[in-house]
C-alpha cells in the first residue's frame, strides 16, 4: 500500500474549505437530501396505484431504492467529480497531475470530495431505517452482514462506472451527456426492481452495466425471494465479483485513455 | 565532468488532426509538430527556447517532462526517459506553464505548499526552511493566505515558481513565465531567477517571447521553426546572423517650421504620384544613408527609420534627420524576438 499522506494533504484542505461556510454547506446538504426525497416520491406515487412492483411490496422496493441510493451517493461523494475530466483536460490540470510524482487517477479522485452529497446518503439511511423492520426479513448474522455490505459493494460498483465513464471522455470530446446516460441511467435502473424490465434489458442492466448487483439482487437474498428467470437471487452473492470485474474494466479503460492522451497509442 | 540535463536525439512528434469533410466523411491530416530535433544541455546551463507560436515549443517541453510521448526519437531529462520514468523525473524537475496554473485554484498558497511538500515527501524541516527562503525572496508573505484564484497574475506566477522550486529541482522549465506581467514584475522575477541559479546551480529551460528574458536569463538560445531546429548559439550570434535592425522612432514638429523643413527636401520628390497622406509639409525622411523608412504615422509627425548597427549609428541617423526636420523626441527600439525569429525564418 502506497503512502497516502500526499493525497490526504490535498483532501483535508478540500474538506476544510467545504466546511468553512457552515450555512452554505448546510443548504447544499439539504438540497442534496431534497433530490433524494423527490426521487423516492416517485416510488411512493407508484405504490398509491399498485400494491406490488416487479414481485416486491412497498417495503421491498423501498429497500432496493435505499440501497441503490446509498451506494450511488457514497460513490458520488468519493469519485463523482471525475466526470469533470474534460474540464481538467482543457484547463491543463491533467498536465499538472502528470508533472507530479503520483498516480494520475489517484490525484484525480483525491482532487475533490463532494461532502454535500451526504444529504442524499442520509435519505437512503432514513428509508432503510423505516423499511428494514417492515420488510419481513428473517434476521440473523447473515442478514445483518448483507445490510452493511450491500451499500458498500454497491458504492464500489458505481465508483467503477464513474471511472469508466471518465475514461471514455479521453476519446469523446464533450461526451459528458453520453456517459451521463450510463452513470445516472445506471443509478436510476438500480433504484427499481430489475424484474420490471423485459428480459434483454434486464440482462443488460445486470451483466453489461452491473446495476442490478448494487441493490436488487442482494436485496432478494435479504428478503429470501427467488428472483426472476435468467437473473435469480443467488446472483446477488456474486456482487463482489461484479465489483472486481467492473474495476478491472474501468482501470483498463482508464489506462488506455491516459495512453491515448499522452500519445502512446494510435 | 558535467552530466547532460537534457539530451534529445531525433525527437519527433506528430499529431493527427481530423476535420469534417462533407456530410459524413472526415479527413485526417498529420501535423508534424516537432521534427527530428537533436540537442543537449549540460547540467547547470540556462537555455532560451524560442520560436513563433505553433513552432513546437510547448510540444517539446511536454515531451521533455513526460506529458507527451514522442512519435520518434529519444529524449532524456535528468538522465531519465521522461514518459516511462514520469514519477521519478517529477521529483527532479520543476515546471511552470505561465498561462496555466499548477496550483490548487481554490486553496491558499500555504496549503498548496503543504500539499506539495507531502507529495514530494520532503522532510518537514527541509520543507519549512525552503518555504521560508522562497516566501522571503519572492515576497509572497502578504498573500500566503489568499486563495490562488484571487491573486493577481504577478502574484500567481511568483507563487507558481515557488511551488515548482519547493522540492529544489535540478532543472526548472518555464514556459512563458513573464507573459502578461508588467515591467516591474518581470524585472523582479528575472532578478530572483538569476539569484536562485547562482545559489543552487539549477539548470533552466525557458520559452519566451521577451528579448529581455533571453538577455538576462540565458546564455544560449535554441530557435525552432515548424518543429525543426533553426538556430543553436548565443543571442549575439543570432543577431549578427540575421542582421537584426534597430529602429529610431522620431516625433517631429509640424506647423510652420516643419513645413519649411519638409518643403526644402521634399521639393524634388513632391511632384504628382505621391500618396495622398504625403501632403505638402510633411518631412520626407526617405533616402538617409544606411536606413530604411519603415512607417509613417500621425500624418507624418511620427516616423520610424530602421538601421543596421554596423552600417551606421543612431547618432548619425538622428543628425541626418535633424538636417531635414525639427525633431521633438527620439526613441530607439531594440529588435524584438519575433522580428529576429522572422528574419531567421526568412533567411533559411
Amino acid at each position: 500500500m502506497a503512502d497516502l499522506a500526499p493525497y490526504r494533504a490535498v483532501l483535508s484542505s478540500r474538506i476544510r474549505s467545504q466546511l468553512a461556510y457552515r450555512r452554505s454547506f448546510a443548504l447544499d446538504v439539504a438540497g442534496s437530501a431534497g433530490v433524494g426525497l423527490l426521487e423516492f416520491l416517485s416510488v411512493y406515487v407508484i405504490f398509491t396505484n399498485v400494491t406490488e412492483l416487479g414481485g416486491l411490496d412497498f417495503a421491498g422496493v423501498a429497500l432496493v431504492f435505499a440501497f441503490a441510493n446509498l451506494g450511488f451517493s457514497l460513490a458520488d461523494i468519493v469519485v463523482g467529480h471525475v466526470d469533470a475530466l474534460p474540464t481538467y483536460l482543457r484547463s491543463g490540470t491533467l498536465d499538472a497531475f502528470l508533472l507530479r510524482p503520483l498516480s494520475v487517477l489517484g490525484q484525480l479522485v483525491t482532487s475533490d470530495v463532494q461532502l454535500r452529497r451526504l444529504g442524499r446518503c442520509a435519505v437512503g439511511v432514513a428509508i432503510l431505517a423505516v423499511a428494514l423492520p417492515q420488510a419481513g426479513i428473517d434476521w440473523g448474522w447473515g442478514a445483518a452482514l448483507l445490510v452493511v455490505a450491500i451499500p458498500l459493494v454497491g458504492a464500489v460498483i458505481f465508483a467503477a462506472v464513474f471511472v469508466a465513464a471518465a475514461a471514455a471522455q479521453f476519446w469523446l470530446v464533450d461526451g459528458a451527456e453520453f456517459t451521463n446516460a450510463f452513470v445516472y441511467g445506471g443509478s436510476n435502473a438500480a433504484s427499481y426492481p430489475t424484474s420490471v424490465f423485459t428480459t434483454p434489458l434486464r440482462a443488460a442492466v445486470t451483466f453489461v452495466l452491473p446495476a442490478a448487483f448494487t441493490a436488487y439482487l442482494p436485496t432478494l437474498l435479504l428478503l429470501g425471494e427467488p428472483g426472476p428467470a435468467w437473473t435469480p437471487a443467488w446472483l446477488g452473492w456474486f456482487a463482489p465479483v461484479a465489483a472486481v470485474v467492473a474495476w478491472v474494466v474501468a482501470l483498463t479503460g482508464w489506462k488506455a485513455g491516459l495512453r491515448h492522451y499522452t500519445g502512446t497509442g494510435s | 565532468m558535467t552530466e547532460l540535463i537534457i539530451d534529445v536525439v531525433g525527437l519527433s512528434r506528430d499529431f493527427t488532426v481530423r476535420a469534417p469533410a462533407g456530410r459524413l466523411r472526415r479527413t485526417s491530416r498529420t501535423v508534424h509538430a516537432v521534427r527530428d530535433l537533436t540537442f543537449s544541455v549540460p547540467e547547470g546551463a540556462a537555455v532560451g527556447y524560442i520560436g513563433a507560436n505553433g513552432a513546437g515549443k510547448s510540444t517539446t517541453i511536454k515531451m521533455l517532462t513526460g506529458i507527451l510521448v514522442p512519435t520518434a526519437g529519444t529524449a532524456r531529462t535528468c538522465g531519465k526517459e521522461p514518459h516511462r520514468q514520469r514519477r521519478e523525473l517529477a521529483r527532479e524537475i520543476g515546471v511552470v506553464f505561465g498561462q496555466r496554473t499548477q496550483l490548487w485554484w481554490d486553496l491558499p498558497l500555504h496549503e498548496s505548499f503543504r500539499a506539495l511538500a507531502a507529495i514530494h515527501r520532503l522532510p518537514s524541516d527541509r520543507a519549512a526552511r525552503r518555504q521560508v527562503e522562497l516566501v522571503d525572496r519572492l515576497d509572497l508573505g502578504e498573500f500566503l493566505d489568499t486563495p490562488v484564484r484571487q491573486l493577481s497574475l504577478g502574484q500567481r506566477i511568483r507563487g507558481e515558481i515557488a511551488a515548482a522550486l519547493l522540492h529544489s529541482p535540478r532543472l526548472l522549465v518555464l514556459d512563458e513565465p513573464t507573459i502578461g506581467l508588467d515591467v516591474l514584475s518581470k524585472e523582479r522575477l528575472r532578478g530572483f531567477l538569476v539569484e536562485e541559479r547562482a545559489a543552487h546551480g539549477t539548470s533552466l529551460l525557458l520559452t519566451t517571447h521577451d528579448m529581455d528574458d533571453v538577455q538576462r536569463l540565458t546564455e544560449r538560445i535554441l530557435v525552432v521553426d515548424h518543429g525543426q531546429m533553426a538556430f543553436d548559439g548565443t543571442l549575439a550570434g543570432l543577431v549578427d546572423r540575421v542582421g537584426a535592425q534597430r529602429v529610431v522612432v522620431l516625433d517631429l514638429l509640424g506647423g510652420a517650421h516643419g513645413v519649411g523643413a519638409g518643403a526644402e527636401v521634399g521639393g524634388g520628390a513632391g511632384g504628382a504620384g505621391e500618396a495622398g497622406v504625403r501632403a505638402a509639409g510633411v518631412p520626407d525622411l526617405r533616402g538617409i544613408p544606411g536606413t530604411e523608412l519603415v512607417a509613417v504615422e500621425a500624418d507624418g509627425l511620427r516616423q520610424r527609420l530602421a538601421f543596421t548597427p554596423g552600417l551606421t549609428t543612431a547618432a548619425e541617423v538622428i543628425a541626418a534627420v535633424a538636417a531635414r526636420a525639427t525633431v521633438r523626441d527620439v526613441a530607439i527600439e531594440e529588435p524584438d524576438i519575433e522580428d529576429v525569429v522572422r528574419r531567421l525564418y526568412l533567411s533559411q
